[in-house]
Order: C-alpha cells, then sequence, then structure tokens
C-alpha cells in the first residue's frame, strides 16, 4: 500500500507539471504574453503537489504503528490486561501472532487482537492512497486553476523550494531539539525513582535492581560519581599518550620532514583516524591487553584483564591524527614573520618552535586538545569491548574501570523496559555525557575562533 | 662616537671563537637533533601501532578465508529417503552411516565422536542437492562439506598435538582419525566463500557475513537517501541565500556542535524516538539507517558548503548578467560545479556511518539473525554489530573470523575512500 501511495504521489506530480506546462504553451500560442517560462508553470505545480503529499505520507507511515498498537491495545477486552502481567509482552506477542509467527496455543482473545490488527494495517494503507489521491487531485485542480498569463509561476516555485531549504537547514536545529527533549524526558522519569542528589553524589553503581517484584537482586544504587571517575581515568590515559605523540609528529612533520616524507607521513597518520572504533576494540582485547598483562606479570605488577589501560592506550593511538592535526593547523597558522624574526635573530628550528611558534600556537593546540577529550569521554565501542562492567572508587589504571558510555550500552543492550529505573538510568548518563561534550565542545571552538581572529 | 672594539668580542665580552661559546653552540645543536629524534619518535610509534593493528588482523584473518572440507562418498538409500518427499528424509542417519563406512573398524561410541568431524551442515548440503535431484536416491554421491571447527583449527596448525591430551580439545584418538582421512586425500583446504555467502550462525565453520553485508548495505541506502538531500539543501541556503543574522547564527553552531555530540547519544534519541515513541521495529536496518544519517548529515552539510565556497564567484555573476535569477544561478552553474566535491565528502560521510558501531547496538541492531534480511525492515545486523557479536564469541574459530570480518570492512572503507579520491582528482577544478 505505502508502494502505491508513493506511485501514485509521482504521478501526481508529474502529471501536474505536464498538464500546467501544457496549459501555459497553449496561452503562449493563443498570443499572450507569458510572465514565466512554462516550464516554471509546470514546475510549480510539481512542487505544490509532490511537497504535501509527500509530508503527509511520510508523516502516516511514521505515526500509524503506534496508533495502530494503542487501538489493538484498547480494544482488548476487559480484564485480560493486568498489572501482573506487562502491556508492551502482550503487544509483542499479539504482534508475531499478526506477522504469522504463531507460538504454542495462544488465547483466543489474541488471535482476535492478531486479527484486527492485520486489518486496521489494512484498512490503514488504504486510507493513506485514498488521501494521497483526494489530496493530490484537490492540488492538481488548485495549480491548474492559477496557470495565468501574468501569474508569477517562477517566483512562485522558487519560493516554494527555499521553503524546502530553510526546512532542511532547520532539520539539524531539530535534530538537537530532539536530541535534548528524549534525553531530559527520560531523565525526569528516572529522577523521579532516583533523587538527583542520590545519582550526583552517590559512590555506589549497583544498576542490577530486580526487574520482578519477586526477584532475587541487589538493592539498586545510582551513584554516578565512580563511573564518572572511570571515565575520568581512561580519558587522562587517552590523552597522556595520544598528546605528546601527536604534537611531536605534527612538530616534526610541520618542521623537520621533507616535503615528499610528508607528503607519504601525512596520510599514513591520518589512516589511524579512519580505522572503525570495533576494530580498535578488537585490537585492545586480542593484542593490548594479553601484552600488557604479560608485561606486568614479567616486572611481578598485578595487572587487571581488562586495564583502563589497555582501552585508554588504544584510544590514544586512535587519537594522535586528531591532535596531529589540529597541532599542525595551529603552528602552519601561525604568521610566517614570526617565524622569519626567529631564524634571523640566529634562533635555531627547535629553538623557534619552542619559544617562539609554540607559544603562538597554543589556543590552536588547546582547542584540538579538548575536543580529544570530548571525543575520549564519549568513545564508546573501545572501552565497551576492552573496560570493565563494574564501578569502583579507583583511580589505577591497571585495575579494571568502568565508564559512563560503556554503563548506558550494557544497561540498553538487551531488555529495554521504559518504566525501570535500570533503563532510565542510561537516559541520565547520556543526558550527562551530552552536557559535558557540548561544554567542552562549544569551549573548544571558542578558543579556537578567537585565536584565529587574532592573526587575520 | 664610541671605538669598538675588534677583538671577536661582543659588547658583552663573548667569545665567538671560545671554548665556552662552542660548547654552548653544540649544546644549542644537540637539543635541536634532540627534538628531531623525538619527532620521528613519535611518528614511527604512531606507525608502529597501526603496522602491529594491520598486521594482527591480516595474520589472524587470512586463516579464516580458507576452510577445512572433506569429501566424502555418501550411499543414498531408498530406505533413509523416500523418493515421494525427499525434503524430509534421514540425511543426519545417511551421513552416520558413510561415517561408518569410512571407519569400519570404529565401535558405535566411537563413532559418535568421529561423526563430530563434520559440521552440523553436513546434512543439509546433502539434503539441498537429494531435493535439487531426487534421481540420486540409490546412488552414491560424492559430498564435500566443512569439517566442524576444532578440525578445522586442527587442520591449520593451531592445535598442539604435543601437549596432554586433557589440556585439548581433541582426543588422540580423534586426531588420528582425521590424519587417517587427510592421508585418504579426503581432506581439503579451498577458499571458503561461505563467509561472504552464508549469514550468521552459531558455528564458526558455517558463520559468514552475507546478513551483516546486506544489513549495512540497507542502512547506508537509507542513510544516503535521506542526508544527503537533506544535507544539499541545508548547505545550499545556509551558504547562498541565508542573511547574516541571529537565526543563520545560531544554525551554524549548531550543526557544528552536532558533528561532534557523541555517537551513542544518537543511539539514545533513535531508541528513544523512533523505536519508543514511534514504534518502528527493533533491530531493522532502516531505523539504523536514520539515525546513521542524522550523524552523517552535519558531515555532509560541512563539506557541500566547503564545495560550494569553491565555485568562483565569476561564474555566480556571468549567470547573473544573464538574466538568471538567484536559484536559477545555484541550481544550474554552482551545484553542478560543486558536484564532484560534494560527492567525495558524501562518500567520506558514508565510509564513516559504515563503520560507526555504538548507534546500532542500541537501537538493536546486534541481535542473532541467522537469515540474510530481504529488506530493509527485517531484522538484522550490520557489519561493524557483527564484528562486535563474533569478538565476543569465545569459540576459536570465531578470532579468526572476527578479524577476517574486520579485514573484510576495511576492505569496503579502502574502496569507497578510493572512489572518492578518484571522483576527486578526476572531476576536480582548479579556477
Amino acid at each position: 500500500m505505502t508502494g502505491l501511495a508513493f506511485a501514485l504521489l509521482l504521478s501526481a506530480s508529474l502529471a501536474g507539471y505536464v498538464m500546467n506546462r501544457r496549459a501555459a504553451l497553449a496561452l503562449r500560442d493563443g498570443g499572450q504574453r507569458l510572465h514565466s517560462l512554462g516550464m516554471f508553470h509546470g514546475l510549480y505545480a510539481l512542487l505544490l503537489v509532490l511537497v504535501p503529499a509527500f509530508v503527509v505520507t511520510v508523516l502516516w507511515i511514521m505515526l500509524q504503528g503506534s496508533a495502530i498498537n494503542a487501538l489493538t491495545m484498547s480494544g482488548l477486552p476487559d480484564g485480560v490486561v493486568t498489572d501482573a502481567v506487562n502491556p508492551q509482552l502482550i503487544l509483542t506477542e499479539i504482534q508475531s501472532i499478526a506477522g504469522g509467527r504463531i507460538f504454542g496455543e495462544p488465547e483466543p482473545w489474541k488471535l482476535e487482537a492478531a486479527e484486527r490488527m492485520n486489518s486496521l494495517h489494512a484498512a490503514s494503507g488504504w486510507l493513506l492512497v485514498l488521501v494521497v489521491a483526494a489530496l493530490s487531485a484537490a492540488l492538481l485542480y488548485t495549480s491548474r486553476r492559477q496557470v495565468a498569463a501574468d501569474f508569477r509561476a517562477r517566483q512562485a516555485a522558487e519560493r516554494i523550494v527555499m521553503g524546502l531549504m530553510i526546512t532542511c537547514s532547520l532539520i539539524a536545529v531539530f535534530v538537537t531539539i530532539g536530541i535534548v527533549f528524549s534525553l531530559v524526558f527520560e531523565s525526569v522519569r528516572f529522577f523521579q525513582m532516583v533523587p538527583l542528589t542520590d545519582f550526583l553524589f552517590g559512590t555506589r553503581w549497583e544498576p542490577q535492581i530486580p526487574i520482578r517484584a519477586d526477584q532475587v537482586a541487589a538493592e539498586g544504587a545510582f551513584g554516578v560519581i565512580p563511573v564518572f571517575l572511570g571515565t575520568l581515568v581512561i580519558t587522562f590515559v587517552a590523552i597522556f599518550i595520544a598528546v605528546p605523540v601527536g604534537l611531536m609528529s605534527a612538530i616534526y612533520l610541520n618542521e623537520f620532514a621533507s616535503r615528499s616524507f610528508r607528503a607519504v607521513a601525512k596520510p599514513i597518520l591520518e589512516l589511524l583516524a579512519g580505522i572503525p572504533t570495533v576494530v580498535y576494540g578488537f585490537f585492545a582485547i586480542l593484542t593490548v591487553a594479553p601484552a600488557l598483562r604479560a608485561w606486568g606479570a614479567a616486572l611481578g605488577i598485578p595487572v587487571a584483564p581488562n586495564t583502563a589501560l589497555a582501552a585508554g592506550g588504544v584510544m590514544g593511538i586512535m587519537l594522535i591524527p586528531f591532535i596531529s592535526s589540529f597541532a599542525d593547523d595551529a603552528l602552519s597558522a601561525v604568521p610566517r614573520s614570526l617565524r622569519d624574526g626567529a631564524i634571523a635573530l640566529g634562533a635555531t628550528r627547535s629553538e623557534t618552535v619552542l619559544n617562539v611558534l609554540f607559544p603562538a600556537a597554543i589556543p590552536g593546540i588547546m582547542g584540538g586538545v579538548l575536543l580529544a577529550v570530548s571525543r575520549a569521554i564519549g568513545e564508546t565501542m573501545i572501552v565497551v569491548m576492552a573496560a570493565g562492567l563494574i564501578a569502583t572508587m579507583n583511580i589505577n589504571p591497571l585495575d579494571s574501570v568502568t565508564t559512563i558510555t560503556v554503563q548506558i550500552v550494557t544497561l540498553l543492550i538487551g531488555d529495554t523496559a521504559f518504566d525501570s529505573p535500570k533503563t532510565l538510568a542510561a537516559f541520565a548518563l547520556g543526558l550527562m555525557l551530552f552536557i559535558v561534550t557540548l561544554f567542552i565542545n562549544i569551549l573548544a571552538l571558542r578558543i579556537v575562533r578567537k585565536y584565529r581572529e587574532q592573526y587575520d | 662616537m664610541t671605538d669598538f672594539p675588534n677583538d671577536g668580542t661582543k659588547s658583552g665580552g663573548q667569545q665567538w671563537a671560545s671554548e665556552a661559546f662552542k660548547g654552548r653552540l653544540a649544546k644549542r645543536h644537540r637539543k635541536e637533533t634532540g627534538l628531531k629524534l623525538l619527532g620521528l619518535a613519535a611518528l614511527s610509534l604512531a606507525f608502529l601501532m597501526l603496522g602491529i593493528l594491520l598486521w594482527t588482523l591480516i595474520s589472524g584473518g587470512a586463516q579464516a578465508f580458507r576452510q577445512t572440507h572433506v569429501t566424502l562418498d555418501v550411499p543414498i538409500s531408498a530406505e533413509m529417503v523416500d523418493a515421494a518427499d525427499p525434503a524430509a528424509g534421514n540425511y543426519r542417519g545417511v551421513i552416520g552411516e558413510a561415517m561408518q563406512a569410512t571407519f569400519p573398524d570404529a565401535a558405535p561410541d566411537q563413532m559418535r565422536a568421529l561423526s563430530g568431524i563434520l559440521s552440523n551442515a553436513a546434512q543439509f548440503v546433502l539434503r539441498d542437492r537429494v531435493v535439487a535431484d531426487p534421481e540420486l536416491i540409490g546412488q552414491t554421491v560424492e559430498i564435500r562439506v566443512p569439517t566442524s571447527d576444532t578440525y578445522d583449527q586442527l587442520n591449520k596448525g593451531n592445535v598442539d598435538e604435543g601437549s596432554a591430551e586433557a589440556t585439548r580439545r581433541l582426543s588422540d584418538e580423534e586426531i588420528r582419525a582425521f590424519r587417517q582421512l587427510e592421508a585418504e586425500g579426503r581432506i581439503t583446504l579451498p577458499a571458503n566463500w561461505a563467509l561472504l555467502t552464508n549469514a550468521d550462525s552459531r558455528f564458526p565453520e558455517l558463520a559468514g557475513l552475507r546478513g551483516a553485508i546486506i544489513g549495512s548495505f540497507y542502512a547506508l541506502l537509507v542513510c544516503f537517501v535521506i542526508s544527503f538531500p537533506l544535507g544539499i539543501g541545508a548547505a545550499i541556503y545556509l551558504e547562498e541565500f541565508a542573511p547574516k543574522n541571529k537565526i543563520s547564527d545560531v544554525i551554524e553552531v549548531n550543526i557544528n556542535n552536532l558533528a561532534a555530540v557523541p555517537s551513542v547519544v544518537f543511539g539514545l534519541l533513535g531508541l528513544a524516538v523512533f523505536l519508543n515513541w514511534f514504534g518502528m521495529q527493533r533491530s531493522a536496518p532502516f531505523v539504523g539507517g536514520l539515525v546513521l544519517a542524522l550523524m552523517t548529515l552535519p558531515t555532509i552539510i560541512i563539506a557541500t558548503r566547503a564545495a560550494l565556497k569553491a565555485v568562483p564567484p565569476s561564474i555566480r555573476e556571468a549567470a547573473m548578467g544573464v538574466g538568471a535569477s538567484k536559484q536559477q544561478v545555484v541550481f544550474g552553474h554552482v551545484l553542478p560545479l560543486a558536484m564532484p566535491g560534494i560527492l567525495t565528502g558524501t562518500i567520506i560521510g558514508l565510509a564513516q556511518a559504515l563503520g560507526e558501531t555504538a548507534p546500532l547496538l542500541l537501537i538493536g541492531m546486534n541481535a542473532f539473525v541467522t537469515a540474510a534480511p530481504g529488506s530493509p525492515f527485517d531484522a538484522s545486523t550490520a557489519l561493524p554489530t557483527q564484528i562486535f557479536i563474533w569478538a565476543d564469541s569465545p569459540e576459536r574459530g570465531f578470532v579468526a573470523r572476527t578479524s577476517a570480518a574486520i579485514l573484510v570492512l576495511l576492505g569496503f572503507l579502502v574502496l569507497m575512500n578510493a572512489i572518492a579520491i578518484f571522483l576527486r582528482n578526476k572531476f576536480e577544478r582548479r579556477w
């Protein structure tokens, strides 16, 4: 049905193009002077039909699922939905029956509900086609009536195109609003169950709470401090590796390397940034963590199997090109006169770099480092694969620590009941992550921008 | 007028040729070399790590591109397989008989262990052949099927036969049986096309990437269809039409910040909005594509704006001069000229999206699915999430397969980037 609706709206808009163009050309052939070319009359009709019909179809498809689910659930006989069973589970079962996957002997009311769901789906499909047909016909009629010699079809069509482009650029704003809204919405529900102060200042993070009332499990605790501490440890390790290596690479490439060496070395360095993070995670558990453990054993130091050093170190390797390209840009942006001045005074290249260029480039480099910190805090796959799961108040990088992103992923993989504090806690962590990284990003972009203005 | 002393001293009284000066100069030069060496060391460290990473993957993954197979003569008796309904035959029994015929001396309790040489898929391979050609019933057919993972590892030399019997997963007897098959020339090690043509499986010897590759393809297709037009529309507006005011400033800051939002947050957005509020299908590549589209959008907008900016104003002015409207100028002249740059940026953005894992995990694209998806709305995995699943599996065969899957993913990334570089070199115009 959806395919039919799309075919209908496409053919209607094409028909509008042909129809209005012909009508306009007929006017011209009749001896009238057209304001706009025939093509624009056609284009206007095409856009006038296409845009609203398309929007209606997409909205319909996006919203019909939850509407049908709600209708099916409200149509269930009284008394079958009790507090003991999760309505979500019933809905899932009805959906799978409706999809033809029947397990065992479902109750008759479930079969009935599945049948009703299927008929609702069919009805919704036909209704969509009907609505699209009616809308297209109405719009075709409207646009055909507007064809006249002095109708400003080009301006009208361009207004629609302009509206479309403005909508496109507002999408980015909508996405941000969507992120903030969904995170805040779920977090508020979380903070209704767990007080905000417990979350922010608690020192125990034990989200394994009972899902059912009769289940035996630990009493949950949602104190974010140990998780945050773990994130800081891994970020620190990553930055501790990435910043010196990235900075030194940038200085060498910028100051000492020959042109041909630079042309080869820089793309190879950039390769490190193009490797997906899941690959780094696999590298950390397969190679780096066992190697660190073996070295630790050789030196007599106990190293945890999922030590923060492995995850942080591999993350540091990933961030090397990030730091180095920022530092490279910052060093190159220092005006030539400063460099020439230092050389003319007899400074060696290294003295020029360390005493003149580097201090001048520090704001740019700082911006890059801050962006790398925000990357490291938000990086997910490496830590999900290589860091620990248990939150402890621990800052020893040889031990296992956990991070915000690890907790988000482990809380949300598997069952996701949207009424348990366990699931909602992930959104509270997500909100925290979003706020922290946003703050760092804004700070970094501001530093970089301010610094650029100094020399331009 | 002051008299300058002409004896080689500066006004501070320093000797240009003195030993102290030479020492200082040598020290400064040593510092210069030191910094240079430090820089080289840093670069070498980065390259070394890249080298170790690639070497680990290639040496670990290369084995998974070949798979040990057994060739077996199987007599298909009419008692086991009914010609009227070949699909329902007892192929397990048929295979068991064939194995007994291969090892005539083995006792029944040994046979159970020996039948473990063959992969679980053997009976299905046989069934498919017989169903396709029922004439085979009553004849003896030669089939070539994968061995199970432990024997595959043995054949590839990953089992230490010198170690104590209890510490390895194969007994001496099982190894002897395998060596006997090998001596009979029944063991082969052909290229493992099943890695690309099979879907996921719990058995490493059968697991393949077909489902993941198709899932990733659908997700990228959805991502492209949504983010490409939206990104171009937004970029054209911001670059060519937007007035310089507070609103367009806000939009710009917004796009820059969106590009730096952690990917896992987009996963949370997808989970809360697309799955929970809109009730879309969990694990579907369509939802994955939607989330990836939102992530790729800023990349495409930024790349498109750069490409539009690179088109010289003279093009715009010339078109305006002959009476084109502002939009005719942009859509008729500027956009076509900027297209190579836009496409390059888009492909690079899509390559990033292909490697993205965390948001796909949150919307459930790490499900265990044993069939390739037929449409973007079926449950499926994607390449990076498949790698994540396999990396978590304890079987030895999955370690090699994870590396192999990573090599396949990296292959796709290299291909996409190569296309982008080719496009840039071929069509880029310097003004």
